[in-house]
């Protein structure tokens, strides 16, 4: 920190426009290596056996047979992992507990949910390793469990963990429960605000768990050297994460281990912890060979995190003229077998679009037998979202107010104070709502059955630590070096910043991403970060090139250094004694390097503060079929706040992805539990996700409002979109079918029901 | 003076209900000392789980952060990149 | 178990493999031919990762058995560039941004050239049902079905 950063309002020569990706070419033509496209000699084949129970203590594991079987030459379970102790990462990044990060890597005395790995093997053959599976034998003791996030909250349910007491009540409880914890926030009297509207809306919501999804299954090989030093290539969103949470879980050194982020196949905040890795360099360190995992798709649905399934209330306010003057959420969040749901993050974000005096949001996280959560783009935000917006859509129904000029009414802006504490600061919201005003699909006519529903959003965005190192090449050209599995195209707009602060052809500069030995420490590519963050490291290291030239050209021509300016991709003389000096271009000063100090690059690594948050509104159409209870969406466009488009494409992609994670978590998406806690639809068939003949086009709007804290004005966009779907889908079945929908997955079976419902009262 | 203003809960049960604090700082560090001095458990009860806003931008690690005369401070939950926040994972099983 | 020996073509080239009984197309070509390019993202045939041409007509590789390949021609994602030189459909991903992680761009390509090769001219609610198939998580797929159309409008235009 400390240089102002500049905010370029003009012509860019490459931040805004649309080149092809740099690993493009690699992507179309199959080249590319994802994690299980790794392969290395002698590598072995792991697989894991995981309980079929949703809850049951271990009382033993016989491996002796397994070990037995010809091929076989590795096992681990629970009892070849440390026990660690219960405490919080200090670290400066998200809360975690590593005791349950092992735990759920694999269980100790108790399994948790279906899916729970119980030992791993690794074997000379896929076929070999799921025979030594078979072999093993466990006895478990089947133990009652429950599911559902209110029922895991009574007092008589089965309880997960004898030593989880609710934090943040009080007093502190001495008995055991699955509710983990409760936090809140409070903003000036609701009480006092409820006194003073004229309408009020209240009412439950409910959402179910949802996978992130992604297409690539995850994937690990690890490799361990006889001194110790292991090597692992996965699959993951951060490899430095990988690296920690390795170690920790295997209480090895951080320094013998070195991660290599392969390709990843999405990830959406699934890939943001470890479940195959450890396991892998456990079984590599015991069978001294290269051991690879592959979760299967089943695989990936009963033991990787969704998130959270949630009961969400909400209770708003407002005078007649659509003013709002009080607010309230509880939020019920299953955390899965471990504590840990983004329940606090859906009550500092529900109301934050708003402009609100008085609000409360009081925030529980809840365990229960199925498996723990992992975050979900814009963690926790869609389900508060959902209840606020379909709150704020009933509200204006019940005013009789279109619904976006309500919302323009209460807008946030610079200066407004939020439920969570600070005041904002440049935000882009209003304007968001009047992009969607003027829009034409917002006062295009609807049929009969149709219905149109509008709804908006809110994250964070964070920033965090980022290196970045820009290497000048003998010809002048530059290899950017950063730490940040490419999920989205960011390895595209590194590239982009870079040429442009250089001022030299993008054709010039080529994107890298390094693994844990060859770039400083980077905080995982999550949080709608790298853009961001990561960009921010990438310009200041480009400044720190810039001044290195600079100092080579002035040694050039004998001058100082404070007469040397760079522009357009060259150094320039300023001294004016009658001299004539050609500008110096870079690959003139690149490559007379040696003479004037030596190899020229820059090395910056920061912990990058000043991320913008993001906010965006939605519009959704929808058509519904009365007698099958099937919803299409037949027009959909997202609008967002995206701060500087450096690469408008990619840009346009998160909020078209986003989007369509939203409709599908809004009316198919949902886990299925049959009454032994099993997992029903495991599979891509029945865990029904969008694909292209459910949709429409996906327009989007970009309104661009600069974020002061990045010196192209960049705000996160990745997690935003995500927010305001569920709402936007929901609102417009309900204007469709007249019947408010206040649960989530509008499944046919669901629509059907409460049409069906409302046509006998 | 740098005002720090804590959730209405965090002062019920730390400060006796005084949910605006004012104090001399320089820095984010300094400010931490002397609300250290002055309430012990409110400072190891925000702990290593808070993300900081100074006058509005929000901070992960902010030791050495500047603080102007009239810097308003608050204390967040952690919002990880990409993964759940507080009462993401911060529940106590023991052992 | 003795494994089964395999005569086929791939992409243009004769190719014998070994192979046992239960192993899918998909598991030869990514670990016998070391064709990575067709993914596995489910195994039970409903995302479409591993499309691929079995004689021209598309399947997804981990629904039909190693051994099965006997006798016929097979094309990857590996064999829709000539040489060094992409096929429209790809050049037309690239240039209309139609991925973000790119795991289930190989098999939209190798869907997506399987419909253009029997229907030039697909209107946008064909391709999205031929492509139905096929799943993607990053794009919404709105990207992804421009590249085809104007693909299709392009080689339309150079044939």
């Amino acid at each position: 920190m400390g240089n102002e950063p500049k905010i370029f309002k003009q012509q860019y020569k490459w931040v805004g426009t649309r080149p092809v990706r740099p690993d493009g070419v690699d992507k179309v033509t199959g080249r590319a290596a994802f994690g299980a496209d790794y392969q290395l000699p002698g590598m072995l084949s792991g697989a894991v056996l995981r309980s079929p129970h949703a809850h049951a203590r271990i009382k033993s594991i016989d491996v002796s047979a397994a070990r037995k079987l010809p091929g076989v030459l590795a096992i681990v379970t629970g009892q070849d992992f440390p026990n660690l102790p219960s405490e919080v990462a200090t670290g400066g990044e998200a809360p975690v507990n590593f005791r349950h990060v092992s735990l759920n890597v694999i269980a100790r005395d108790k399994v948790l949910y279906e899916g729970h790995a119980v030992a791993a093997v690794a074997a000379t053959s896929t076929a070999i390793a799921a025979a030594a599976l078979a072999l093993i034998k466990v006895d478990y003791d089947v133990l009652p469990h429950v599911i559902d996030v209110l029922e895991a909250m009574l007092p008589d349910a089965p309880v997960l963990h004898d030593d989880l007491f609710t934090a943040g009540v009080e007093p502190a409880p001495t008995q055991p429960t699955n509710i983990a914890a409760r936090s809140g926030f409070t903003l000036g009297d609701t009480a006092k605000g409820f006194a003073e509207a004229d309408v009020i809306v209240e009412r439950a919501y409910t959402t179910q768990a949802v996978h992130q999804g992604y297409i690539e299954p995850h994937a690990v090989i690890a490799a361990m050297a006889a001194d110790g030093m292991a090597t692992i290539w996965c699959s993951s969103q951060g490899q430095f994460m990988v690296r920690e949470f390795t170690a920790k879980l295997l209480a090895m050194e951080i320094s013998n281990i070195r991660v290599i982020p392969a390709e990843i196949g999405g990830g959406f905040g699934g890939k943001t912890t470890v479940y195959l890795e450890p396991l892998a360099v456990a079984l590599a360190r015991q069978s001294g060979r290269p051991v690879k995992l592959v979760m299967t798709r089943a695989e990936v649905f009963k033991a990787t995190g969704p998130t959270s399934g949630t009961h969400v209330w909400v209770k708003i306010g407002a005078t007649r003229d659509g003013k709002l003057t009080a607010g309230e959420m509880v939020l019920k969040y299953q955390a899965g077998a471990f504590p840990g749901s983004p329940a606090t993050l859906g009550g500092m974000t529900g109301f934050a679009p708003y402009d609100m005096e008085n609000a409360t949001a009081e925030c529980w996280d809840v365990v229960s037998n199925r498996p723990k959560c992992a975050a979900y783009r814009a963690p926790g935000a869609p389900m508060a979202a959902f209840g606020v917006e379909s709150a704020l859509d009933e509200l204006a129904q019940k005013l009789g107010m279109d619904p976006i000029d309500l919302r323009l009414r209460n807008a946030a802006k610079a200066g407004t104070r939020t439920l969570y504490g600070p005041k904002f600061l440049e935000i882009g919201y209003a304007e968001t709502l009047i992009a969607a005003k003027s829009h034409p699909h917002w006062s295009a006519p609807l049929g009969p059955n149709q219905g149109r529903g509008i709804a908006s959003g809110f994250w964070f965005n964070v920033g965090g630590p980022s290196s970045a190192s820009i290497h000048i090449n003998e010809d002048g050209s530059a290899e950017v070096v950063t730490g940040n599995p490419d999920i989205g195209g960011s390895r595209a707009s590194m590239a982009m910043m870079a040429a442009e602060v250089l001022g030299i052809d993008l054709a010039k500069v080529k994107p890298m991403i390094g693994d844990t030995g060859q770039i400083a420490y980077s905080f995982l590519t999550g949080g709608s970060r790298v853009t961001f963050a990561t960009g921010k490291a990438v310009c200041e290291a480009a400044d720190a090139v810039i001044a290195q030239l600079k100092t080579r050209a002035a040694k050039l021509w004998k001058i100082d250094a404070a007469n040397v300016q760079w522009r357009d991709g060259q150094a320039w003389s300023t001294l004016d004694d009658g001299t004539d000096r050609a500008p110096l271009s870079l690959a003139k000063i690149a490559h007379s390097a040696g003479k004037t100090g030596g190899p020229i690059s820059g090395n910056v690594s920061i912990n990058a503060a000043g991320a913008g948050p993001g906010f965006g509104t939605h519009i959704c159409d929808v058509e519904i079929d009365p007698e099958t209870g099937a919803v299409k969406v037949i027009r959909y466009t997202a609008i967002q706040d995206v701060g500087c488009a450096i690469h408008p494409a990619y840009v346009e992609g998160q909020l078209q992805g986003g989007a369509v994670q939203g409709i599908g978590w809004a009316l198919n998406e949902e886990y299925i539990y049959d009454d032994k806690g099993r997992l029903q639809n495991p599979g891509f068939l029945d865990y029904r996700m969008p694909v292209a003949s459910d949709l429409p086009m996906i327009d989007t709007v970009l309104v661009e409002v600069p974020n002061p804290g990045h010196p192209f004005g960049v705000r996160g966009v990745g997690e935003v979109p995500i927010v305001p779907p569920l709402a936007a889908v929901a609102n417009a079945v309900s204007r469709a079918a007249g019947i408010r929908m206040d649960a989530l997955p509008i499944s046919p079976p669901r629509l059907l029901k409460a049409i069906d419902g409302a046509r006998k009262a | 003076m740098a005002t720090v203003i804590l959730q209405r809960e965090l002062a019920r049960r730390y400060t006796g209900g005084q949910a605006i604090l004012e104090l001399e700082a320089d820095d984010y560090s300094a400010l931490l000392a002397e609300l250290a001095r002055r309430y012990p458990d409110l400072v190891a009860a925000i702990g290593v789980r808070t993300a900081v806003a100074i006058d509005g931008e929000i901070f992960q690690d902010p030791l050495h952060e500047p603080l102007r005369p009239d810097s308003e401070i608050h204390f967040m939950p952690l919002i990880g990149g990409g993964s759940p926040g507080l009462a993401g994972d911060t529940g106590r099983t023991a052992r | 178990m003795a494994k089964h020996h395999v005569s086929t073509t791939v992409n243009h080239e004769p190719v014998e493999f070994l192979c046992e009984t239960q192993h899918t197309l998909l598991d030869v070509l990514r670990d016998e031919l070391d064709l990575t390019g067709s993914k596995e993202g489910c195994g039970t045939g409903d995302c479409g990762a591993c499309s691929v041409l079995l004689d021209g007509r598309l399947v997804c590789a981990c629904l039909v058995l190693g051994v099965e390949a006997q006798g016929h021609a097979i094309t990857t994602i590996e064999g829709v560039a000539k040489g060094g030189e992409l096929h429209p459909i790809q050049q037309q991903f690239l240039d209309d941004a139609a991925l973000q992680c790119g795991i289930c761009t190989p098999g939209f390509i190798v869907a997506a050239k399987a419909l253009l090769d029997q229907n030039p001219d697909p209107t946008e609610t064909e391709v999205r049902f031929w492509l139905a198939g096929n799943l993607c998580r990053c794009t919404g797929y709105d990207k992804i079905i421009r590249a085809v159309m104007n693909a299709a409008a392009k080689m339309r235009e150079e044939a």
